[in-house]
C-alpha cells in the first residue's frame, strides 16, 4: 500500500507492504542508512527516530502507521556538512567510538534537551536508559548532552548574560 | 642567535576525532550500509536442537517459494568440497550441518531471496528431520569416561579432549609449598558471557562472474587473515579476494573468527553470479558466534605467615564449546592463561589447562581479552583477597608486600614471561588516595555496628599484550607481526596504510597522531587507510590491545624511515651534509643556525620536484614490526559498593581506576577505552550470562535475556593515571582497550564479597544478581 | 527481524474497528502502542491475519479525573502517565509504576491499556491498576461491559476478553480524599521485565487505614492481589507491628516460580520486604506516619523463621519451567488453554 510521510522535511512517498517495518523502509527505499539495526527484541535502542519529535524505536513501528507523519532520522539533524550542537557535543565529549548507537543516543538526546534544557546528570541517565551502548560506557554520552546544555544555553541567553 | 623553533607536541594530545564526523552524520558506511545492484539475500536456518543427527531436509516449499533464488544446504556444499572449514585455532567447523548439529543454533541451511522478507518467509518452509542424541552442557561431562564423542566426524577422535597444557615448574612448586606456612586455596568460574557489539556479524559477497574476483565487505576485526583462509578453504587464488572491513560497530573480539555466514554467502555469490548480503540477527549473534570465557580455575597460594607469596598452583578447565575456533597463538593452547600470577613476585608456579568439547557455540578467547588474560586475572585478584581474609592481612598491604619491585623489571615471570616494565605500587597508593581507603574503612566498620553493609574491592592487574614475537606468536602459521605504508605526497599531506582494523578504537586519529609525532605533519593531513587487503599491507588486525603495541610501532618506525630520507633531501636543498642537520619535530635546521631549515612538507615537495641525482624519488615506505616482546599495562582499580539488606541490590559508590598504558597517545581516546572497558568489566560483574539447560537449550540468546547494562546502571568512573613507559616501543606505549575488562570484574566482585566478608563469605559467582547476594545474607542471618 | 505478512486496516471509527474485529474474530489483533505485539511478530511467535490500527481514532486518549475517579483511554501513552502531574497524590501508586515500565522510549509508544490486554504476569500496569481496584470498559459490536481487573486477568497472556473486544478505557474508583501509594519494582536493568513488582494504595479514613490495596507482579500467573493482607490493614493503625504483618501476608500470597532471576524464596523475600518498604512510603505520603522512615527498611522485621522457611522452600513451577525465553515461554504458553493472546491493544 501506499505510505507518504514527512521525513527530515520532505515529503517522501512509497508503495510498500503493510509488514515493512518503519527502520526498513527509512534504510531501503529512503537510504537513509544512518539508522541502524542492534537487536530483534526492541532492546538497543540503534533505531531509534523522532515521530512528530518524540523518540521512538523504528525497528517497532509499521511504515504504514507513521502515514502523515513527520519523522526525524540522524540525517535530518543537520544540513550536511554542518553539525547540530547535540552532534558538535559528542565530538568534543567523545560521546561515541564505533558509531553504530550514536544515531539513536543523539536523537534521543535531542529529545531530552527540548523538554529540560537543563538535565542533571541523573536525568540524563534516565531517559537515555532505552539505547544500548557498548563502547563508551556512557559516561562521555552525559558529558556531550550536558556540553550541549550549557552551549544551546549560552547561545540562547541574552546579550551580557554571564557565561 | 634565533631561538630553537618549537614544533606542536602531538603524543599525549587529545585531538578530536578525525572519524567522527561522518558517524555523527549518520553518513558511515556499515556493512549493511552496502547496497550494489542486483543483490540477494540470505538468511540461516538454525538448528532447534544441541545435539542431533540430521535424518533428512526438505528444501522444496521454500525453493518454491516466490522471490527465493537458492536455498544451500550442507549436501550441497559438501559437493564443493565446502561443508566444513578451518578454524583459527587449526581445528575444523561445520558451514553448514551435514551429518549431526552439534549445538542448538548451528547454522542448517540458507535461503538466497531477491528480498529478506521473503528469505525470511522461506526458513519457515524449511523441514528438517532431527534425531536426538544425548546432550554434552559441561567440560566436566564431557570429559567423563563414556561421555558421547561429540567430534565423530574425526576418524581418530576417541574423546572430547580439545587439549591438555601445561607452564611452569611443576616440582619448584611443590618445593614451595612445602616451606609455606599457610596453603589458601580458592576455586570460581568464570561464566560464559559474549562480546555483542552493537552491530552483528554480516557481510555483503559480490564475485564478479565475468573476472571472478570475489570482494567480500565484511565485518571483519582481521580483513588480511581472513583473507588468506578464505583462498585456503575455497582454492581462489588469494588476489582474486579482496576483503573490504569498513565501518564496524564494535568487535570486542566477537568479529576475529570467521563464522559460516561469511563462506556460504560467498559462495552462494560465486555460484548465483550475483551479490549476496547476509546480517546476523541477534539471536544468531548471541548463540553461535564467539563468546568469552567458560572457565573453570581451580588453585592454591603457598603463603609464609608474614604474607609473602611462595608458590601458586592453578588448575583449570575450559568448555571450548564444539569446535576450538577462536584466533589463539598455536603454541599456546590455552592463550596467555599461565599469566596468572599477575603482579606479583611468585617464585614458583604451576598452571595445568585442559579444553574440552561440549554441544555450545565454539569460541572462548573473545571479548575485549587479551588471549584468557581476563581469566587470569580475575583469578589471581580474587585468589589474593580471599588469602588477604585468611591471614587477616588487609588485601591492599597483601598486594603491596608481593608486588613485583621496580628494580626487578624486567622481570622473568614463574611460567616465564618477561614484563617489560612496572611500578605497581604508586599506581595503587593513587586509587587508595582518590578512593579514600582508609577512611571507607573506618566507614565500613561503623556502618556494620548500624547494620549496613559497605564492601572494597581492589583488583592490582597486570596485563599481557601486543601479540607478539614471530619467535612465540602466530596464528594458523602467520606470524603476528605487524605493518604500515607511509607515503608523503608532493604537498606534504600523507596517506597511512595499516593491515589493523578499528571498530571504534580511533585508529584514524591516533596512528595520524604517531606520523605527526615522527614526521611533524599534522594529524588532519594525513589519511588512514584500513579494513582493505588490496591496499593496506599484510597485519594480523586489531584485538588482544595488539594495534598500538605492533602496527603503532610499525608506523612510528616507518615514519622514521621516512624522516631518514627527508634528511637526505633537507641536506640536498639546504646544501649542507646531513649529519649537520638537526631535527626539529617538523623541520631540520642546520647544526649552529637554525634559521636555515628545510621542513618536512618542503623536503616531501623535493623528493617529487628536486631530489639529488643518484636518490630514488618519492617519499614514501612500508615497515613490517616483529615485537621483541610482549607489553604490559597494568592498573590498581577500586571499588566501593553498598548493599541493601532487603533486596540483595547491590549499588556502585565509587568506582576508581587507575590505569598506567605507558606513554599515551590521545589521552582522551585512551580514557574512552577504559570506560568502555570498565562498563563491560561492571557489566560480566553484574549481569551478563549467556548458560544453557540440561538439552542445551541457550537461555541469552537475545537482549532480554542476555542484558547489558544502560546509562542507568553503569556507575560513574573516577580515573587516574601513571606513566611507565615501554622500554622496547618506539614510542613507550602499551595496549590498553582492554585493560579495564581485565581487570575490573574481580575488583566488582572483590567489592560485593568484602560487603559480606565478615561473616565468612568468600565467593559469589558472578554475574552476581541480587537473588545471588540475597541468598549469603540469608544464610548468615544478615536478611532484612 | 522480518514479520509474516498481515493485511493492515486503519478504522475511521470505533465502529468500524469493531466490525473488523468482528470479522476476523482470531485472526485479527488490535494495534496501539505495539510495544509488545509487535516484538512478537518480528520473531514470528505472533503472525495475526489482520492488524486493525486504533491510533487514528479520537476520544481515546482521556487521562482525566471524573467524579472524584480516574479515566485512562486506550490511547493513553505510558509516557503521558509518567509526565502527567495528575498522577501524584492519590493516585502515587500509578504515577510510582509509571517511570518504571520499560525503557524511556518504549514508553512514548506503549499505552496502559494495551498492557492490561496483554496480560502478561510481569506486567506493572496490571498491579498498579489492581491495586486501585481499577476496572476496564470493553466495547463489542454488541456492547459494553466493564471488567474488574481480577476478572479481565485469567492466566498469563490470557484474558476474559472476547477476540471481538476492545478496551477503550480503564477506570480507576475514587480513593477518598487522603489516598496514596506507591509502586516498587525490582528488575535487573533499566528495560527488563520485573523480577517482582508489588503495588501499594492505601485510603485512609480518620487516621487508620480505609481500604488497602496490595497488588504483585511477576509472583503468579496473573498479577495478583494480596487479599489478606489488605484485609489485615483495613482499619488498622499503621504501626510496625502492623506493616511487618501485612508484609508476611503478601509474601504468603505470592506464588513465585524460581528462574534464572532468582530462586522462589528470593522472590517470596523481596514481596515481603517490598510490601513494607511500600506501605511505609505510602503511609508517609497520606501523612500516618512521619516523613524519613520509609528508607530505614525495618531490619527488625527480618524474623529468622520467616527467612529460613523462605530458604527451605521448594522451587515451585505451577505453570512455568523458568525457561526464560520468549520462545520458551511462548512455546509453554501453546499448551495452556487459551494460547498466547497476548496482541497489545
Amino acid at each position: 500500500m501506499k505510505v507518504t510521510m514527512t521525513v527530515n522535511g520532505q515529503e517522501r512517498s512509497a508503495e510498500v507492504e503493510p509488514r515493512m517495518l518503519l527502520v526498513h523502509y527509512l534504510r531501503g527505499p529512503l537510504g537513509l542508512t544512518g539508522t541502524h539495526i542492534g537487536c530483534d527484541t526492541t532492546s538497543c535502542g540503534a533505531c531509534t527516530v523522532l515521530l512528530d519529535g518524540t523518540p521512538v524505536k523504528s525497528c517497532t513501528m509499521f511504515a504504514v502507521q507513521a502515514e502523515g507523519r513527520e519523522i526525524t532520522t540522524v540525517e535530518g539533524l543537520a544540513a550536511a556538512g554542518s553539525l547540530h550542537p547535540i552532534q558538535e557535543g559528542f565530538k568534543e565529549e567523545h560521546g561515541l567510538q564505533c558509531g553504530f548507537c550514536t544515531p539513536g543516543m543523539l536523537l534521543a538526546s535531542k529529545a531530552l534537551l527540548e523538554e529540560n534544557p537543563d538535565p542533571s546528570e541523573e536525568e540524563i541517565r534516565w531517559a537515555l536508559s532505552g539505547n544500548l551502548c557498548r563502547c563508551t560506557g556512557y559516561q562521555n554520552i552525559v558529558n556531550a548532552v550536558q556540553w550541549t546544555a550549557r552551549k544551546l544555553q549560552s547561545d540562547t541567553a541574552p546579550t551580557g548574560a554571564s557565561q | 642567535m634565533t631561538e630553537q623553533h618549537t614544533a606542536e607536541h602531538w603524543l599525549n594530545r587529545s585531538v578530536k576525532r578525525k572519524e567522527d564526523d561522518r558517524f555523527l552524520q549518520g553518513r558511515g558506511n556499515y556493512v549493511d550500509d552496502i547496497n550494489l545492484p542486483g543483490m540477494l539475500h540470505m538468511s540461516i536456518l538454525r538448528s532447534p536442537v544441541a545435539h542431533a543427527r540430521i535424518n533428512s531436509i526438505d528444501t522444496s516449499a521454500a525453493a518454491a517459494l516466490p522471490g527465493v533464488v537458492a536455498v544451500v544446504t550442507g549436501e550441497l556444499l559438501a559437493q564443493h568440497n565446502l561443508a566444513w572449514m578451518p578454524t583459527l585455532s587449526g581445528d575444523t567447523q561445520a558451514v553448514l550441518a551435514t551429518d549431526k548439529v552439534r549445538m542448538q543454533g548451528q547454522e542448517v541451511a540458507c535461503v538466497i531471496a531477491e528480498d529478506p522478507y521473503i528469505a525470511h518467509d522461506a526458513l519457515e518452509l524449511i523441514e528438517v528431520d532431527y534425531d536426538p542424541l544425548p546432550v554434552v552442557v559441561t567440560p566436566q561431562q564431557s570429559l567423563e569416561q563414556g561421555a558421547p564423542v561429540i567430534r565423530d566426524d574425526k576418524e581418530d577422535k576417541q574423546d572430547n579432549r580439545v587439549y591438555h597444557w601445561e607452564a611452569g615448574d611443576a616440582e619448584a612448586t611443590d618445593r614451595a609449598f612445602e616451606q609455606a606456612d599457610r596453603v589458601v586455596e580458592f576455586s570460581t568460574f568464570y561464566p560464559r558471557c559474549h562480546p555483542a557489539p552493537m552491530e552483528t556479524c554480516g557481510c555483503v559477497a559480490d564475485v564478479n562472474p565475468v573476472t571472478g574476483k570475489a570482494t567480500i565487505y565484511m565485518t571483519s576485526q582481521a580483513p588480511h587473515a581472513h583473507r588468506t583462509v578464505f583462498a585456503l578453504v575455497a582454492g581462489l587464488p588469494e588476489h582474486q579476494i579482496q576483503i573490504i572491513s569498513p565501518d564496524i560497530g564494535g568487535g570486542f573480539g566477537n568479529k576475529v573468527p570467521i563464522y559460516p555466514g561469511y563462506v556460504v554467502a560467498t559462495a552462494a555469490s560465486l555460484l548465483i553470479g550475483r551479490p549476496v548480503k547476509w546480517i546476523e540477527d541477534r539471536t544468531g549473534n548471541l548463540i553461535s558466534t564467539g563468546f568469552a570465557r567458560d572457565f573453570y580455575m581451580k588453585g592454591q597460594l603457598a603463603l609464609r605467615d608474614d604474607g609473602k607469596m611462595l608458590g601458586l598452583r592453578v588448575n583449570m578447565l575450559s568448555d571450548q564449546g564444539y569446535a576450538y575456533a577462536d584466533a589463539q597463538p598455536s603454541k599456546l593452547k590455552a592463550g596467555l592463561f599461565h599469566i596468572v600470577t599477575g603482579s606479583y613476585d611468585i617464585p614458583a608456579a604451576h598452571v595445568v589447562t585442559d579444553g574440552a568439547y561440549t554441544n555450545k557455540a565454539p569460541g572462548g578467547v573473545a571479548y575485549r581479552c587479551s588471549f584468557r588474560v581476563t581469566e587470569a586475572s580475575f583469578f589471581i585478584e580474587r585468589l589474593v583477597q580471599t588469602a588477604a581474609y585468611e591471614l587477616g592481612i588487609d588485601p591492599a598491604e597483601l598486594r603491596r608486600r608481593n608486588f613485583i619491585k621496580p628494580e626487578q623489571f624486567p622481570y622473568t615471570s614463574a611460567t616465564g614471561f618477561v614484563y617489560d616494565s612496572g611500578n605497581y605500587e604508586p599506581a595503587l597508593d593513587k586509587a587508595l588516595e582518590m578512593l579514600g581507603y582508609e577512611d571507607l574503612k573506618a566507614e565500613q566498620e561503623r556502618a556494620r555496628s548500624e547494620g549496613k553493609l559497605i564492601g572494597i574491592g581492589l583488583a592490582t592487574f597486570t596485563e599481557v599484550v601486543g601479540a607478539g614475537p614471530s619467535k612465540d606468536y602466530d596464528i594458523l602459521g602467520l606470524k603476528m607481526f605487524d605493518s604500515a605504508e607511509l607515503r608523503v605526497h608532493p604537498t606534504g599531506k600523507a596517506i597511512l596504510k595499516i593491515g589493523v582494523q578499528t571498530q571504534g578504537q580511533g585508529h584514524e586519529t591516533t596512528f595520524a597522531q604517531i606520523v605527526a609525532n615522527e614526521l611533524g605533519i599534522p594529524p588532519q593531513d594525513i589519511l588512514v587507510q584500513h579494513g582493505d587487503t588490496d591496499n593496506t599491507p599484510y597485519g594480523l588486525g586489531t584485538y588482544a590491545s595488539r594495534s598500538t603495541p605492533t602496527a603503532g610501532a610499525a608506523t612510528a618506525m616507518v615514519s622514521r624511515k621516512l624522516r631518514d630520507k627527508a634528511r637526505e633531501l633537507a641536506a640536498h636543498l639546504l646544501e649542507v651534509a646531513p649529519e649537520d642537520l638537526e631535527w626539529a619535530g617538523d623541520r631540520f635546521q642546520v647544526k649552529g643556525a637554525p634559521d636555515r631549515q628545510t621542513t618536512i612538507q618542503e623536503a616531501a615537495f623535493a623528493a617529487y620536484t628536486n631530489h639529488p641525482q643518484g636518490m630514488e624519488a618519492g617519499l614514501e615506505g612500508v615497515t613490517y614490526y616483529d615485537p621483541p616482546n610482549m607489553t604490559y599495562p597494568f592498573g590498581a582499580y577500586a571499588v566501593a559498593v553498598e548493599v541493601d539488606r532487603g533486596t540483595g541490590q547491590w549499588k556502585v559508590r565509587r568506582m576508581v581506576a587507575v590505569d598506567d598504558c605507558g606513554v599515551r597517545i590521545n589521552p582522551m581516546i585512551v580514557e574512552g577505552q577504559i570506560m568502555g572497558g570498565l562498563t563491560e568489566g561492571f557489566a560480566m560483574a553484574a549481569m551478563e550470562l549467556i548458560t544453557f539447560d540440561e538439552l542445551g537449550n541457550c537461555i541469552g540468546s537475545n537482549f532480554s535475556d542476555y542484558l547489558l547494562p544502560t546509562s542507568w546502571e553503569t556507575p560513574r568512573f573516577e580515573l587516574g593515571e601513571t606513566v611507565t613507559p615501554s622500554p622496547h616501543h618506539p614510542i613507550g606505549a602499551k595496549g590498553v582497550g582492554e585493560s579495564a575488562t581485565v581487570g575490573s570484574p574481580a575488583a566488582f566482585v572483590n567489592a560485593v564479597v568484602d560487603a559480606l566478608a565478615h561473616v565468612g563469605v568468600r565467593e559469589l559467582e558472578m554475574p552476581i544478581g541480587p537473588d545471588k547476594v540475597w541468598k549469603a545474607l540469608a544464610e548468615a542471618g544478615l536478611a532484612e | 527481524m522480518y514479520p509474516a505478512s498481515f493485511d493492515y486496516v486503519v478504522p475511521a471509527t470505533l465502529e468500524e474497528a469493531l466490525e473488523t474485529l468482528g470479522r476476523y474474530e482470531d485472526d485479527a489483533k488490535v494495534l496501539a502502542g505495539g510495544q509488545s505485539l509487535i516484538p512478537l511478530m518480528k520473531l514470528r511467535l505472533a503472525a495475526p491475519r489482520v492488524l486493525v490500527d486504533i491510533n487514528r481514532l479520537s476520544g481515546l486518549d482521556t487521562l482525566a479525573e471524573e467524579n472524584g475517579g480516574l479515566r485512562i483511554g486506550a490511547l493513553v501513552r505510558t509516557k503521558t502517565c509518567e509526565r502527567s502531574e495528575l498522577l501524584g497524590g492519590r493516585w502515587g501508586t500509578l504515577g510510582a509504576a509509571a517511570p518504571l515500565i520499560s525503557d524511556p522510549i518504549i514508553r512514548n509508544l506503549g499505552t496502559v491499556c494495551g498492557s492490561l490486554a496483554h496480560a502478561d504476569p510481569q506486567g506493572d500496569w496490571g498491579s498498579a491498576l489492581l491495586a486501585m481496584d481499577a476496572e476496564v470498559v470493553a466495547r463489542s459490536p454488541d456492547g459494553t461491559r466493564t471488567i474488574p481487573l481480577g476478572e479481565l486477568f485469567q492466566g498469563p497472556f490470557v484474558t476474559s476478553l472476547e477476540p471481538t473486544e476492545i478496551i477503550t478505557e480503564v477506570r480507576v474508583p475514587d480513593p477518598g480524599p487522603t489516598a496514596g501509594g506507591t509502586y516498587l519494582k525490582l528488575e535487573r536493568k533499566v528495560g527488563d521485565f520485573a523480577t517482582v513488582g508489588v503495588a501499594v494504595h492505601l485510603s485512609m479514613d480518620d487516621g487508620r487505614v480505609g481500604r488497602a490495596g496490595i497488588a504483585l507482579t511477576a509472583v503468579g500467573p496473573t498479577n495478583l492481589r494480596a487479599t489478606a493482607a489488605e484485609e489485615a490493614l483495613a482499619g488498622s493503625e499503621l504501626t510496625d507491628a502492623v506493616i511487618r504483618e501485612a508484609g508476611r501476608l503478601a509474601a504468603e500470597a505470592a506464588q513465585p516460580y524460581s528462574d534464572t532471576r532468582g530462586t522462589a524464596a528470593y522472590k517470596r523475600t523481596v514481596v515481603r520486604v517490598f510490601t513494607e518498604r511500600g506501605l511505609r512510603a505510602a503511609a508517609e505520603a497520606v501523612g500516618a506516619r512521619p516523613a524519613g522512615e520509609a528508607g530505614q527498611g525495618g531490619h527488625a522485621a527480618a524474623g529468622p523463621v520467616t527467612t529460613e522457611a523462605a530458604l527451605e522452600e521448594t522451587d515451585r513451577q505451577d505453570y512455568f519451567s523458568g525457561e526464560e525465553t520468549i520462545a520458551g515461554v511462548l512455546d509453554e504458553l501453546e499448551d495452556k488453554p487459551g494460547g498466547p493472546d497476548g496482541g497489545e491493544r
